[in-house]
């Protein structure tokens, strides 16, 4: 008994008292600038891992970037990462950093779907469905509920049955050997519901793009309402994007 | 013999390599590891050139340091005597090769699909027809769990046979996770494409087969590390250790409802990844590891600063472990559960922690070291009992093991030379093995290169892939319930596995 007291008395305050503006220790590779410079676009766009770099204007894909800094490496006065851990929105456009361009990503409150708000704006339970992840989006997305971020304060948590979701959070490029099982744990899920891509793969194959082992056609059938990049998206990227989708009012 | 020794992380000529038929490879390899413990197999697979099927089979002494690879080349159309029949530990790597080229074993006890791979001989066989073994009986039921699981963890379908609470057999359906990792590394041509696919094989991993592929890479291409770039991948490699250890002993007091362990060890994790990310701008190391060069340079103020993480870290791990071992709420969930003999282990070729948990003696750190190891003279750590609390035990020894290490790599961080090497392009028509102790145990990368030294074949083993077979017989004549936590003390890999 007083062991245990003495162990919880000697962990402190590990609580981030608040998710939206705590400082990520280090050199955190978040939210990409990039500036006006002037350099060769072929080559910087042939550097890129993902092909998440175009050129004309020079601009980054936050959702087919693996956060590698290979280009920030290569051509410092030209792209940096800030450590800026809000990436997610609901508008894929806005998941595209041009250059010359210094905002932050946020979601649309235009476009999020008006029973989002008024059903899940107090209350989000989510299913998480793993796709061909390669077990670190789920690592950070199990963090999200550690006693540091502790999600769960906002009345977001992960829940074991589809049954008792408000939505699912997709983390992989979406195997073909578990798009059924994607398919069949969204139809288990009640409405009204949502969906969250977690992760570079999840978003947009990142890596697995284009391979013959996985099937993305899920994705074309539904309104996807919120995009996490990250590879892995960070905690705090996570707890923000949710926030954001279901607290914001217009 | 008709094999060639080589050293681990060496680079041989493919015509180096001792083709032999099938009887006498077959012969030879049986030899070979058949009663000598100190022998096991890190790798066998096939490749296909035009219309046969070129084995390539790599059984690792410990003793001699040394891996001897041996070939041969069949056909499909004749069927071949097994391995498996004699020496349980190539029961998969034989099913690979089935699954993978058609090619029969006549004497197979179970040759059912591996991971159900794309480009698979038989198309016909699917996810929703696999062949599970069962007991027709009025007694017994079946229990079917996933591929969805009630956490946030990775898929796969495991199908219990039980007489009443007692599970009497497991098997373990796996290949949900298949994304045809192998086929994209020599798709994809750039070699930062390939180390960020090494870091993708699995994610809790990202150190360990990062720093393998950098291994194979480096070979092919003649490469010397310096001692900077191999001092930065030791410590992160220990590093990583630590930081899953760390959550699994977080997750076996979740499974046995200790909610105090779940939470501290569970923010315990937190500085050591955090840690990470000051180095490496990344939580889970994705970005630290590349071949041929020093990414992150290991600078004296993040020595002093890791110094800082590791001492406020120290006292509150020992509390809680001291603790945590002391309770015999949690000790009476952790002996004598989930229990693999020694000779199980070594039957079915267990590696890493799964087989020093029962007193089997595997450890590439020590057996075919690399990188810094030689100069830490590492020593294993051993258990004998093979259950959840030796598993839980191996787990707190080593991250205070992995500690001392770490003191001491810090004692002298080298520094950064002032030239660059360059790392040429990688030799052709070569052959290159490279063994790296992750946190779960062995990773074994294979590399070919063909005519212009280009990728013909990368083949990817993760010790998961010996290893869950151990589960499957850990939960025999277990209760059910005890499932979670026996899951959990293992922690195998699915995406590492499925690849």
């Amino acid at each position: 008994m007083f062991d245990n007291i003495k162990i919880v008395f000697h962990q402190g305050k590990q609580f981030i008292p608040n998710v939206q503006t705590a400082v990520v220790p280090g050199i955190f590779r978040g939210r990409p600038i990039i500036s006006l410079e002037k350099v060769n676009e072929d080559e910087l766009m042939a550097i890129c891992p993902t092909e998440a770099i175009t050129g004309n204007p020079v601009a980054i894909h936050l959702g087919k970037c693996t956060f590698c800094g290979e280009c920030a490496r290569c051509y410092p006065e030209k792209i940096t990462f800030t450590k800026d851990y809000k990436l997610a929105s609901n508008d894929p456009e806005r998941l595209i950093i041009r250059e010359g361009e210094n905002k932050a990503v946020e979601v649309n409150p235009e476009t999020v779907r008006k029973e989002i708000h008024r059903v899940l704006g107090r209350s989000l339970k989510l299913r998480q469905i793993s796709a061909g992840g390669d077990n670190s989006c789920e690592m950070e997305l199990n963090a999200t509920n550690n006693v540091q971020f502790d999600m769960s304060r906002f009345g977001i948590d992960f829940v074991a049955s589809p049954r008792h979701a408000d939505g699912i959070v997709i983390t992989g490029p979406i195997s073909k050997n578990m798009a059924e099982a994607v398919q069949i744990c969204y139809d288990a899920t009640p409405d009204p519901k949502i969906i969250v891509l977690v992760g570079t793969d999840a978003i947009s194959g990142g890596m697995f793009a284009g391979s013959p082992a996985i099937d993305r056609s899920f994705l074309d059938k539904y309104p996807i309402d919120l995009y996490i990049p990250g590879n892995p998206a960070h905690p705090l990227t996570i707890v923000n994007g949710l926030l954001d989708l279901t607290r914001k009012l217009k | 013999m008709n094999y060639i020794s080589i050293k681990n992380n060496q680079t041989i000529l493919l015509t180096d390599i001792p083709e032999s038929n099938y009887e006498s490879f077959y012969d030879m390899n049986l030899e070979l590891v058949e009663g000598h413990m100190e022998r096991h197999c890190v790798n066998y697979f096939g490749y296909k050139t035009g219309n046969n099927v070129k084995l390539i089979c790599c059984i690792a002494d410990d003793l001699t340091h040394e891996i001897l690879i041996s070939t041969c080349l069949v056909h499909k159309a004749h069927a071949l005597e097994s391995f498996s029949a004699k020496l349980l530990c190539f029961e998969k790597f034989e099913r690979e090769i089935h699954e993978n080229f058609g090619i029969d074993f006549t004497d197979h006890p179970w040759l059912k699909p591996v991971r159900y791979a794309f480009n698979r001989d038989d198309r016909s066989q699917t996810m929703d027809n696999y062949p599970f073994y069962s007991i027709d009986s009025e007694e017994l039921h079946e229990v079917g769990v996933g591929p969805i699981h009630a956490g946030i963890i990775e898929p796969g379908h495991f199908r219990f046979i039980c007489n009443g609470e007692q599970i009497l057999h497991l098997e373990i359906q796996l290949g949900y996770q298949h994304r045809g990792i192998e086929q994209l590394f020599l798709e994809k041509k750039k070699l930062l494409q390939r180390a960020t696919l090494a870091e993708d094989i699995a994610g809790d991993t990202v150190v360990g087969h990062s720093t393998c592929f950098a291994h194979a890479w480096e070979s092919l291409c003649g490469f010397e590390a310096s001692s900077d770039i191999q001092f930065a991948r030791t410590l992160a490699l220990e590093l990583e250790r630590m930081a899953v250890h760390l959550s699994d002993l977080s997750g076996a007091c979740t499974d046995i409802a200790y909610q105090l362990g779940n939470s501290v060890f569970g923010r315990l994790r937190t500085p050591i990844i955090n840690f990470l990310q000051e180095w490496a701008g990344n939580r889970l190391a994705k970005g630290l590891i590349r071949p041929g060069r020093n990414q992150f340079p290991f600078t004296p103020v993040l020595a002093e600063r890791l110094k800082q993480v590791l001492d406020i870290f120290e006292p509150d791990f020992n509390e809680m472990v001291e603790k945590l071992f002391k309770l015999p709420s949690a000790l009476s969930r952790f002996e004598r559960t989930g229990v693999v003999s020694n000779a199980d282990a070594l039957s079915i070729g267990a590696v890493g922690m799964a087989a020093r948990m029962t007193n089997l003696n595997r450890d590439i750190r020590a057996s075919h070291p690399y990188g810094l190891y030689p100069e830490l003279n590492h020593s294993p750590i051993l258990k004998r009992h093979g259950d959840v609390y030796s598993r839980i035990q191996i787990r707190k020894e080593e991250v205070l093991q992995s500690m001392k290490y770490i003191r001491r790599l810090l004692e002298e961080v080298p520094a950064q030379p002032t030239k660059e090497e360059r790392l040429n392009s990688p030799a052709p028509n070569s052959f290159c093995l490279s063994l790296v102790e992750g946190w779960r145990g062995e990773i074994c990368h294979c590399a070919l290169t063909g005519e212009e030294g280009e990728l013909m074949l990368y083949k990817i083993k993760d010790p998961s892939f010996h290893n869950w077979l151990a589960l499957a017989l850990s939960v025999r004549n277990n209760e059910i319930s005890d499932f979670p936590i026996c899951n959990k003390s293992f922690n195998l890999s699915y995406s590492g596995h499925d690849l």
